[in-house]
């Protein structure tokens, strides 16, 4: 009986390093990108925190940003920052991978369908900070 | 024998909902609340303007996409770094397990956390 299994069948197996992604720029690229979503999750938890101390009040808050201030903090939120941006650019630039328009029967061009990511970006990313910075 | 159903396509499409918030919304909020207030570049808003954009309905809704659906885009990501990266093939159970039981516990505690604000 024929039946689905995520493991390759058993017999001959070519053995990979664990370190397979070490060997070639690409490929550790490929594994940076999946790893951006660590400091994509420890960036929830932070905001979690922010959630929690804005509901506990304004001393709960100022120790909440005091937290902020501590280096160890600041050195992992610009580790975090790094990543997420990689993270960003490598999704927008992936979108015209994932979506081929074709109009006319011509494909349309990869940066037509990235770019309006980044346009998106840059907007939202200011209307974000407006409403925040506003006071 | 019939396929069992997958329920891959559903934790796809959350993993790249995720992908999209994490993309188009955690830079800036990483940005102004990570770096730019603490290290004194912009002045930090003060805690009742915050409030009052968290406690509104909107806010409240938006709080809750930017926490939970990066939270599963994590999950999903992290399964494969782990399946792939490092062949971690064997405790697949295991850690499928741990990965989205993870994200539910985050975005239950969430939804606990954005529902009480005062």
């Amino acid at each position: 009986m024929l039946r689905y299994t995520e493991y390759p069948p058993r017999g001959y197996r070519v053995r990979v390093s664990t370190y397979w992604w070490t060997g070639r720029r690409a490929y550790l690229r490929f594994i940076l990108r999946e790893l951006s979503s660590i400091f994509v999750a420890w960036f929830v938890l932070e905001t979690l925190f922010q959630i929690n101390a804005l509901a506990g009040g304004p001393s709960a808050y100022s120790d909440f940003e005091q937290f902020l201030r501590n280096p160890v903090v600041i050195a992992s939120n610009v580790i975090s920052f790094l990543f997420v941006l990689f993270h960003a650019v490598t999704w927008f630039n992936l979108s015209p991978k994932a979506m081929a328009v074709r109009l006319g029967g011509k494909r349309v061009p990869a940066a037509l369908i990235a770019g309006p990511n980044y346009v998106a970006w840059v907007l939202i990313s200011a209307g974000v900070a407006w409403l925040i910075l506003r006071g | 024998m019939a396929a069992k159903r997958s329920n891959e396509p559903f934790l796809w499409l959350l993993f790249s909902a995720g992908g999209v918030v994490a993309a188009l919304l955690v830079p800036v909020h990483l940005f102004l609340f990570g770096l730019a207030f603490p290290l004194g570049w912009l002045p930090a808003p003060a805690h009742d303007t915050l409030l009052a954009l968290a406690r509104s309905p909107i806010g409240r809704i938006y709080l809750l996409v930017f926490c939970v659906l990066p939270l599963f885009h994590w999950a999903h990501r992290f399964r494969y770094t782990l399946y792939d990266g490092l062949q971690i093939k064997h405790l697949n159970e295991l850690v499928n397990t741990l990965c989205y039981g993870g994200a539910t516990v985050g975005a239950a505690f969430a939804v606990y956390l954005i529902w009480r604000i005062p």
